[in-house]
């Protein structure tokens, strides 16, 4: 028999959600009011007005011209490019010390340790703060690069990287070809009839390459022109800074996840897979990191949250992310301060629920399946 | 004739009628909320930069300092009797205007640029312009730039949520040039990045500029370039919908130049208090008129703030001379500056 809750627990829900509605009604009426005496009016069509400002770091096309949504749109990709980038290094690094903090070495143990604590017991900001100006520090003016092998220049201004000119009109072909790329394993696995296609698959990546041949029509290589570095890509200071400062925090904590998760995983699996007689370093990657994982995503995910949040802070070393473009330089001068923070907060929440909603997914995809 | 009679006497009957209302009236019909706030709280809130040298900064003691605070502490001293009464609240050039809207305080004098759509848009009263400038441009000497059109493929830090963006866009476009820019929140974080050379230059308003040369390492090895290529014109904000407060806010400041022009100055106030003759000076200090009544403070407002900051010319030289930056357009109008009181009548 399924009980019911009682008719009074009902009665307080529904007491309670009338209050929440009331108090959201009533802030959203202050602000109308408050907006309204201010002679301001509220509503998100300044999104489609011309930016005319500059963004210094872009990943798609922008000019003067662009309208604010796409000022949001570029912000947001540069937020997101660090923030990736940032996950896949935290979550390596993170692995590699977790593993050093349960070491048989001393020095290499304690070394994890000290590392832990005196990262994860000093501010973000500052840290990032502290990367930033310890790059700009090190790294010398446009005039006497360091000169990489393949093309490769390094600055204080950047790292230029030579840039891969396409035929004008074959923009589709590098989608196609990495889509080809992507497809090839899976084509590999594809069944016709009795047949597995198997090495037969392995004519897409050729045909991407030949397509990608086609499409390029130079090679840019930077070179010194004027004040800066002319052709070529280049990695702002910045970006290299703030993914520095990102990562090695997040290292901090994901470690002690990862040492904790270790930890967890029962004893007796260690002891059967050395009396097994698996060496040591196959013990850890084949019997306890795998069921270590499963312990570990959950945690991970809202570190993952965290560091996707703390992209922000990049604000403080001019990285054009989010916060800085859409909630400073639109904010100011469009006024809309109300309406940005709504944005904001909304384009942050629908970023990281996607990004939990994968986890989760994946979670229960790695989750212990008890029969 | 009997008819221009009628008509003289329902003139004269008018006319008086308005001037027994305005003379009866005035001191007690001056309603402004912002300035009850202040009287009640006995302390005026007031809105300043974070940190630059020139307009507000504090000094080793601690103590704050600068145009824009002298202009705080007249205020105080007009309204409360006391230049020492006032709250500084820093605010980044990104929330000043958020600040000021949503009451925390009473006034910003923050070396604001007055513009278009920030009185019309964000719903902010403009009080006075208390510094004419214009966006210049720092340039490492070793670059050997000498204008600004020069300028073409450099990287230029500057602060985030100001004008400069938008004008250093036009530049470019107008100029056909590409200024590469890199934003920062904050004036530290800028210096620093110019100091180490991420970046060619720096840029803000004159004053600003100015300040920002004298806090580098090694002031000689920047040079300002001559062009100016924008209006900056700054000054105080308040709010909307009190018009009786922000016309005391812009009369402190006619005060402060009226101050100049009739050559009074901190030190000599008392002796030319004492020995006033001159109707223009004794209607300035209160000893004639209601000029002080008509604005909601007491006749001897004007004074005080001579009293306890020093006419307009005396605080500009007091900091800004010490960063070398001539008074230009903020000279006095007499003296073919862009600097003038309005008539005190």
């Amino acid at each position: 028999m399924v009980r019911r809750p009682s008719p009074r627990a009902y009665a307080a829900q529904w007491v309670f959600l009338a209050g929440l509605i009331a108090i959201s009604g009533l802030l959203i009426m202050n602000l109308g009011a408050n907006l309204a005496r201010r002679n301001m009016q509220f509503g998100f069509g300044f999104l489609a007005e011309s930016a005319h400002f500059d963004i210094p770091f872009h990943l798609i096309e922008w000019t003067l011209f662009d309208t604010y949504a796409k000022a949001l749109l570029v912000s947001l990709l540069n937020t997101l490019l660090v923030s990736a980038m940032s996950i896949v290094a935290a979550s390596l690094l993170g692995l590699l010390v977790g593993i050093m903090r349960l070491s048989v070495n001393w020095l290499v143990r304690n070394l994890a340790l000290g590392f832990i604590e005196f990262v994860r017991n000093t501010p973000q900001l500052v840290q990032i703060i502290f990367w930033y100006l310890a790059v700009l520090q090190t790294l010398p003016p446009p005039r006497q690069s360091i000169v990489l092998p393949g093309g490769f220049l390094l600055n204080i201004r950047g790292l230029y990287v030579p840039n891969i000119v396409m035929e004008a009109g074959a923009s589709a072909l590098p989608w196609i070809a990495a889509l080809l790329v992507v497809a090839t394993p899976f084509a590999w696995r594809l069944k016709i009839g009795e047949r597995r296609v198997g090495a037969i698959a392995l004519v897409l990546p050729v045909i991407a390459l030949l397509l990608v041949n086609l499409a390029v029509e130079r090679i840019e290589v930077p070179a010194l022109k004027g004040f800066n570095i002319a052709g070529g890509v280049q990695v702002p200071p910045e970006l290299v800074a703030l993914w520095a400062g990102l990562s090695i925090y997040s290292t901090a904590f994901i470690a002690e996840i990862v040492r904790s998760s270790i930890e967890a995983v029962p004893k007796g699996q260690r002891e059967a897979a050395l009396s097994l007689g698996l060496r040591p370093f196959r013990v850890l990657f084949l019997v306890v990191l795998p069921q270590a994982l499963r312990i570990m995503v959950p945690q991970m995910t809202s570190q993952y949250l965290n560091l996707i949040k703390s992209s922000t802070l990049g604000t403080a070393i001019a990285y054009p992310e989010i916060f800085q473009i859409f909630a400073g330089t639109v904010m100011n001068h469009t006024g809309k301060e109300v309406e940005i923070i709504i944005v904001v907060m909304a384009v942050f929440l629908i970023v990281n629920l996607l990004f939990s909603a994968f986890m989760n997914w994946y979670n229960r995809h790695v989750a212990l399946v008890e029969r | 004739m009997n008819r221009y009679v009628t008509r003289f006497v329902a003139c004269a009957v008018l006319a008086a009628g308005a001037l027994g209302f305005a003379g009866a009236g005035h001191a007690a019909d001056v309603k402004s909320e912002t300035l009850d706030a202040i009287k009640k709280r006995d302390q005026l809130i007031c809105g300043v930069d974070t940190g630059i040298p020139g307009f507000a900064f504090q000094d080793s003691a601690g103590k704050w300092q600068g145009l824009d605070i002298a202009y705080c502490r007249a205020i105080a001293a007009a309204v409360l009797g006391d230049p020492e009464k006032v709250k500084y609240v820093g605010t980044t050039a990104k929330v000043r205007f958020s600040v000021l809207q949503s009451g925390e305080i009473d006034v910003l004098i923050r070396d604001s640029t007055h513009t278009l759509s920030r009185n019309t848009d964000l719903g902010l009263a403009t009080g006075a312009i208390n510094f004419f400038t214009g966006q210049a441009f720092m340039v490492k000497k070793s670059l050997n730039v000498a204008h600004a059109k020069e300028l073409d493929g450099a990287t230029i830090c500057l602060i985030t949520g100001t004008t400069l963006e938008l004008n250093i866009a036009d530049y470019g476009r107008a100029n056909n040039i590409k200024i590469n820019t890199l934003l920062f929140d904050k004036p530290e974080e800028a210096f620093a990045a110019a100091e180490a050379g991420r970046c060619d230059g720096y840029t803000d308003d004159g004053g600003s500029v100015a300040a920002a040369r004298s806090s580098m390492k090694k002031p000689d090895d920047w040079v300002i370039l001559p062009e100016l290529i924008s209006r900056e014109f700054l000054g105080s904000y308040c709010r909307q919908g009190d018009e009786r407060w922000s016309i005391l806010v812009k009369w402190v400041h006619y005060a402060m130049l009226e101050a100049e022009v009739l050559g009074i100055t901190q030190a000599n106030i008392d002796q030319i208090k004492a020995s006033a003759t001159n109707p223009e000076v004794r209607g300035f200090l209160g000893l004639e008129n209601d000029y002080g009544k008509f604005l909601g403070v007491d006749n001897d407002w004007a004074y005080r703030i001579i009293k306890a900051v020093g006419n307009y010319g005396e605080n500009y030289d007091k900091y800004f001379g010490p960063l070398a930056l001539p008074r230009g357009w903020n000279e006095l109008y007499t003296k073919g500056g862009l600097q003038y009181p309005l008539a005190w009548r």
